[in-house]
């Protein structure tokens, strides 16, 4: 299959996204910001970086490129778009997920490995992985603390969409070991649809056991399976 | 005719500003025991062409909504529409 690789100026995780597709044995092709053709993609990837040097707020500016609106009617049609990092911010901004993400509480810039729970199983990225099972991926964010209003949460757990929960390593709550103090540990969510996932973790770096962690390899895979099976995830009728 | 808007973008009161908390906190140390609280955003100083002041300041707070303030995290406050030395000309 072929994953599209969103690439805005300041994007810096492309490159790492693509040697992760290829280590699983998949193509990647490079989207260029200016231009709205996604190149048949079957996953669009918007990955990491500082998109147009986040100017004003992370993601504010990328999500009125060009590409952005082929990347929004792709989502709309049940495509699999999946934003790592600042393609999260970005998606937040587009308003093809809800909350923002901001300053971490820290006021560090973290860049270091975390441990997410899995806390759904009805999106084709997090499919077949028990929530008992601890993922090692890595953040490498300065402003990753998701933020959204109380009704906004309450709904995100109801409807399980939250994707990731920031744990500790030995899979309890994170509490002070939460990179950037998100409310209610939330790491990652998907939309209504379960097609479009955001994350702030970074799975392309955690492919191969020299780096630590291969478990982001995982969710690479499954993507690749839900295409294959031809998973159509149609919008949910409003 | 040319006016000039200022705008202030602010995290709502109920998002966490840890800006805001280590700049009060160094005012602090610094002696100034006084301070309550601390509370950091952004100045926008914005250039518009506009019939009438009521235009440009509709236009300006279009703006905030559609891209300089993310209603989800940020209130704004338009602080001052007033017509630049040309315009007056």
């Amino acid at each position: 299959m072929r994953f599209g690789i969103t690439v805005f100026p300041g994007t810096w995780s492309d490159r790492d996204c693509a040697h992760a597709v290829e280590l699983a044995g998949h193509q990647a092709v490079m989207l260029w910001h200016k231009d709205a053709d996604l190149r048949g993609a079957d996953c669009v990837i918007l990955p990491g970086g500082f998109a147009y040097g986040d100017y004003l707020r992370a993601g504010a500016v990328a999500r009125f490129a060009p590409l952005m609106e082929s990347v929004v009617a792709f989502a709309d049609r049940g495509g699999l778009v999946w934003g790592i990092c600042n393609g999260f911010q970005i998606l937040c901004e587009a308003h093809l997920l809800p909350g923002a993400l901001t300053r971490n509480g820290s006021l560090q810039f973290r860049c270091e490995p975390s441990w997410l729970r899995v806390e759904t199983q009805s999106s084709p990225f997090t499919a077949g992985i028990a929530s008992e099972e601890v993922l090692q991926i890595p953040v490498s964010h300065g402003e990753g603390r998701y933020v959204a209003g109380e009704g906004t949460l309450d709904g995100l757990e109801r409807d399980e969409r939250v994707a990731f929960r920031y744990v500790a390593k030995d899979g309890s709550p994170a509490g002070a070991s939460s990179p950037n103090g998100s409310m209610r540990d939330i790491a990652g969510i998907v939309n209504p649809a379960g097609n479009v996932l955001g994350m702030m973790p970074h799975p392309e770096r955690a492919c191969e056991p020299l780096l630590g962690s291969d478990d982001g390899m995982r969710l690479f895979l499954n993507v690749a399976r839900a295409v294959s099976r031809g998973a159509a995830f149609a919008a949910p009728a409003s | 005719m040319t006016w000039v808007a200022e705008v202030v973008v602010q995290l709502k009161p109920v998002v966490n500003d840890p800006q805001g908390l280590v700049v009060r906190d160094g005012l602090r140390r610094l002696g100034f025991t006084g301070v309550r609280a601390a509370r950091i955003g952004k100045h926008v100083e914005l250039e518009v062409e506009a019939d009438s002041e009521q235009d440009a300041r509709e236009s300006v707070a279009a703006m905030c909504e559609k891209l300089l303030c993310n209603p989800v995290i940020e209130d704004y406050r338009i602080d001052s529409v007033r017509a630049t030395a040309e315009g007056r000309a």
